[in-house]
């Protein structure tokens, strides 16, 4: 039998209450509100059950289980970035190098070996890339090619694969194990896009980046950021080793990178002039759509954990 | 019998599986394929993962009757191609070159038709450049010259010129678009009917978001 830790089990407990209170709520919307077309917000919560459920049964297994679970999603993420971002037709085989990057990567992960898991892809699939494209032998469009091609790898694979890097640091939390952490990275994020979209519809006056994403307003960012300052307070003694001091620090940085995150992958999108990264999940458009402020996050927290909250190796 | 079985084993195993996990599929108008048979799914032709996307498509009633129409010169090979062809894919083999005092060339086709099958057919002929469109051949017409009743659904694939062009051995993942177009019929005009499917094609073009860069105009 599984052995989750308790506190694991309070969260865990937590989600799934919330949902089913989502759930509740969105049939007696349904059923008062017939003439109405509920179908985006049904499928929007049914896709969260599906998610939450595949995320808790992976990260719950075991350390294995999990990290080849965010293997997978850097995939998928990377193919989605593959799909809308236009390259070269003739950069096909480079495309298939960079996809090799996850199974390296995530074996980096897998053997903990921290200083490979931030060098890799910075320095040695980023010389690599390159060389595998001069020897195409086509030049025009090679700059383009090589930054996208290099900084959607950065994206995909190097930030999301800090999640898996989190279950290996040592547990400084006995009553929340090696999950703690990476559930309060993803707690934290996914409420943050929460708090920010409330906090903005109920307050958002002045726009931070009108051009970018409209609906990002000053109010939203800074309602989301204390919100997310006092949960974080709360939630990451409980989760992880930090104190609470340190966790109300780690969950202004979540909120502040949680929202660059979101906007960054919004500008792609802007860019490309299309309005979901895929239709992967429905309801919610594409993978990307949905990891967009985890990949600002995930690395950032896992630095501030590691190298400053006394996670020490 | 034995030839369905191995199809749709094929299907569920193999390819269904591996078009989700490599390729992965952005669907538009999934209600828009075809109910039942006698039917023709028309689509742009890019990659041998054409067929095995359109198929995977197929609800498993169907897929049984969904065969696709392809040149017997390059199918029917040799021993090996031509036994998968016939036996796991199904396919309908049509003499590219009709040769004199033989039957009709698409006399297979018609069969089907009669059997109530689903036909996979591509207009434009052979898999052109990676991701363009060529200019469509008049055997959909000549098809159905006989099937006013039959209904023609026009597919618009985008990518997998990318994934798998014509010439290469490797896949490379990408996410591909799968656009399915309103139904056609033949009715007496021939050329009214291309042009109708070509326009069907054009109207789907949007939809498909894949790899396309647009320029843009600075503000």
């Amino acid at each position: 039998m599984l052995e989750i830790p308790p506190h694991v089990q309070w969260v865990v407990g937590c989600v799934v209450v919330l949902l089913a209170v989502a759930s509740v709520i969105s049939i007696a919307m349904v059923k008062l509100q017939p003439q109405r077309d509920h179908t985006e917000l049904r499928q929007r919560i049914r896709s969260w059950w599906w998610m939450i459920a595949l995320l808790f049964m992976a990260l719950l297994f075991n350390r294995t289980v999990a990290i080849v679970f965010f293997a997978v999603l850097s995939y998928l993420a990377l193919k989605e970035f593959f799909s809308i971002v236009p390259t070269r037709l003739m950069d096909r085989r480079v495309l298939f190098w960079a996809y090799l990057a996850i199974p390296v990567q995530y074996l980096w992960v897998g053997m903990g070996w921290l200083a490979m898991i931030s060098i890799f892809i910075p320095v040695y699939v980023f010389l690599f890339l390159p060389v595998r494209m001069l020897l195409i032998g086509e030049t025009r469009g090679f700059i383009r090619s090589a930054g996208v091609i290099h900084w959607m790898v950065m994206l995909a694979v190097y930030c999301l694969s800090h999640l898996g890097a989190l279950l290996m640091l040592p547990v400084t939390n006995a009553q929340a194990g090696y999950v703690g952490p990476v559930l309060f990275v993803l707690l934290m994020t996914q409420l943050n896009d929460v708090a920010q979209y409330i906090w903005g519809k109920s307050l958002g006056r002045h726009k931070i980046v009108p051009k970018v994403s409209p609906g990002k307003t000053w109010e939203g960012m800074v309602g989301g950021c204390i919100t997310i300052v006092i949960v974080s307070a709360l939630l990451g003694p409980w989760l992880t080793g930090l104190s609470a001091a340190m966790s109300a620090l780690a969950g202004g940085l979540m909120a502040v990178c949680g929202f660059f995150g979101d906007v960054v992958i919004s500008s792609v999108k802007r860019d490309l002039q299309i309005k979901d990264t895929g239709r992967l999940i429905p309801g919610h458009g594409g993978l990307l759509d949905r990891l967009d402020s985890l990949i600002y996050t995930a690395p950032i927290f896992f630095h501030f954990y590691h190298y400053l909250g006394g996670g020490v190796a | 019998m034995k030839t369905r079985l191995l199809k749709c084993l094929f299907f569920i195993v193999l390819v269904r599986p591996l078009v989700i996990l490599l390729i992965g599929l952005n669907v538009y108008h999934r209600e828009r394929l075809p109910k039942d048979g006698p039917h023709v799914v028309i689509a742009n032709h890019n990659s041998h993962l054409d067929t095995m996307v359109l198929m995977s498509l197929m609800p498993l009633r169907l897929l049984w009757r969904t065969r696709p129409v392809a040149a017997a010169d390059y199918f029917l090979a040799n021993r090996w191609l031509s036994w998968f062809s016939r036996n796991v894919l199904d396919i309908i083999p049509v003499q590219r070159r009709g040769r004199a005092g033989q039957a009709h060339p698409l006399q297979g086709c018609f069969d089907a038709l009669d059997a109530g099958n689903i036909l996979i057919l591509f207009p434009e002929g052979s898999r052109g450049r990676p991701e363009q469109m060529q200019p469509l051949k008049r055997g959909i017409s000549h098809l159905l010259r006989d099937y006013p009743q039959v209904g023609v659904t026009p597919v618009l694939l985008r990518g997998l010129g990318r994934a798998l062009p014509k010439g290469e051995a490797l896949l490379v993942p990408v996410n591909c678009d799968v656009a399915v177009g309103e139904m056609l019929y033949l009715e007496s005009d021939e050329d009214a009917f291309m042009t109708a499917i070509e326009a069907c094609f054009r109207q789907l073009a949007p939809l498909c978001t894949a790899g396309v860069w647009r320029d843009q105009t600075p503000e």
